[in-house]
């Protein structure tokens, strides 16, 4: 009897002690699927990007931390949920997300490109180094027409829910066959096994996926950024924690001050993505 | 509670049903061939063609629905091999390889329902008609089969309502099922909780009407 008694009050006390610490630790949620915005290593553990940047702003804003796993498509809706209390997953600040939730100043961008087999038809493309769809010029339109006629008809795989859907979905370069997966790595995995003709992703997605992978995966066409691709890479938070979202923006504030970020960016980009 | 977002869905969840109930069929279809031949050979006496039967029902009654579909699907995609023979034509689809993958599945769950089925007909039925003089053929495909058939609709009208639900795997294998296009909506909306309602709300239709089919084609091949 005496152990059970005794046994139930560590129990108590554990579950005391657990919640009380929880109380002030700000939650963070990420994919872990999206390297190297943010993986996992072989035991597990989530890296990248975003995990160790994540790390250091918690440092600036003094308070505790904890990183959590979410799939991707459930993302937005977890965050609203308050599953957790941020999302720094690589999501970019569009108008669509910003109808839902606040974001807080960019921390990062990078663009986004085509990716093929190499040997494709659509190697070859003539079109400039990137174009940007916010206000598009002569070139840029130029480039989406080539993109037109060569993509007709084509099946071209991105991962759901992100920018690159919203693009295809757009209509800037036509009707193409969208198909999507939930996570960048199903998308890799059909890109190579040849059931996409194309797929649309982050540039840096496909060249850490041909680097650890030795597949011949070649990016083709222009580079894209702005437009339905968003306005960089920033911190998702609930609409009603401005108190947070403030907290946040000075931790970004004084990261790119004292030169973390682009140091953080450049350890795993191989070039400094920070903004 | 966004019943504005409901409303709008339904149209777009309507059609994506299609998809559900042609998976479906394709696969009731497939898989009860698959059952039936399979149960011929769970009956039969030789020991090589029952351990074989026996074995396909156990691989894919005893792992899980998605794991199939993924090895299917992403599995026998990563085969460099494959994909220089003409199987390709099929197995690059992803709407076949769901075909195949539910096919087997419900196969292997159907051929289980009517082995027992089988084995539950009385000896008595079966000297009866040797009696009378019918071949053992027309024994087995008169009276031994229809007897199977009606003895396994109670279980059997319940692998149909498994594999509707199954069917929601579809949406992994990037299929804009019923399940994949809800996800779609929520992806664009970020409202997971009305459109899933709504998509649960079609799903639980569709069980309803199975449910009253079995319902009544019980009723009509009752034996009392």
């Amino acid at each position: 009897m005496n152990i059970i008694k005794k046994f139930s009050l560590g129990v108590l006390i554990t579950l005391f002690l657990s919640f009380s610490a929880n109380a002030d630790k700000i939650k963070i949620g990420t994919e872990g699927a999206y390297p190297p915005w943010n993986s996992k290593d072989a035991s597990g553990k989530l890296i990248g990007f975003e995990v160790e940047l994540a790390w250091t702003l918690c440092r600036y804003i003094g308070k505790q931390c904890e990183i959590v796993e979410q799939d991707w498509d459930g993302m937005i809706p977890a965050l609203i949920m308050r599953k957790f209390d941020a999302i720094m997953a690589g999501m970019s600040i569009t108008a669509e997300r910003q109808k839902a939730i606040s974001f807080s100043q960019g921390y990062a961008d990078e663009v986004a490109s085509l990716a093929v087999m190499k040997g494709s038809s659509l190697e070859g493309m003539e079109t400039p180094a990137g174009i940007n769809l916010t206000k598009p010029n002569a070139a840029a339109k130029k480039a989406l027409k080539t993109l037109t006629a060569g993509l007709a008809g084509k099946t071209v795989c991105v991962q759901t829910a992100t920018i690159h859907q919203n693009f295809l979905d757009s209509g800037d370069v036509g009707k193409v066959n969208v198909r999507t997966y939930k996570t960048q790595d199903e998308v890799n995995l059909d890109l190579a096994s040849g059931r996409c003709d194309a797929a649309l992703a982050a540039a840096v997605a496909f060249s850490d996926y041909a680097e650890k992978s030795g597949k011949p995966v070649v990016l083709v066409g222009p580079t894209f950024s702005g437009g339905a691709f968003g306005n960089g890479v920033g911190v998702g938070i609930r609409k009603d924690d401005t108190e947070l979202l403030n907290a946040f923006n000075k931790a970004i504030d004084k990261a790119r001050k004292n030169g973390d970020i682009s140091r953080i960016a450049t350890k795993w980009f191989g070039f400094d993505a920070s903004m | 509670m966004d019943f504005e977002l409901m409303i709008n869905s339904f149209p777009k969840l309507l059609n994506a049903t299609l998809v559900t109930l042609k998976l479906l069929s394709a696969s009731l279809i497939f898989g009860l061939i698959i059952g039936l031949c399979f149960a011929i050979l769970r009956i039969n006496k030789n020991p090589i063609l029952n351990k074989f039967a026996y074995g396909y029902s156990y691989v894919f009654r005893g792992t899980p629905l998605l794991v199939q579909i993924f090895i299917i699907y992403f599995g026998l995609g990563q085969i460099d091999y494959l994909r220089s023979t003409v199987l390709w034509v099929i197995l690059k689809e992803p709407y076949w390889c769901a075909i195949i993958a539910f096919s087997l599945n419900t196969g292997a769950y159907t051929s289980e329902i009517l082995r027992s089925a089988f084995q539950t007909i009385k000896p008595g039925i079966i000297e009866a008609g040797q009696s009378l003089g019918i071949s053992s053929k027309i024994i087995f495909y008169k009276i031994q089969i229809p007897i199977a058939i009606r003895q396994s609709l109670p279980a059997y009208g319940n692998e149909i309502i498994l594999m509707m639900k199954g069917t929601s795997l579809a949406s992994t294998v990037t299929l804009m099922d019923l399940t994949g296009v809800a996800k779609y909506i929520i992806s664009t909306t970020f409202k997971p909780i009305e459109v899933f309602i709504v998509a649960g709300g079609i799903y639980l239709f569709i069980t309803f009407i199975i449910h009253n089919v079995i319902k009544f084609l019980e009723k009509k091949y009752s034996f009392n």
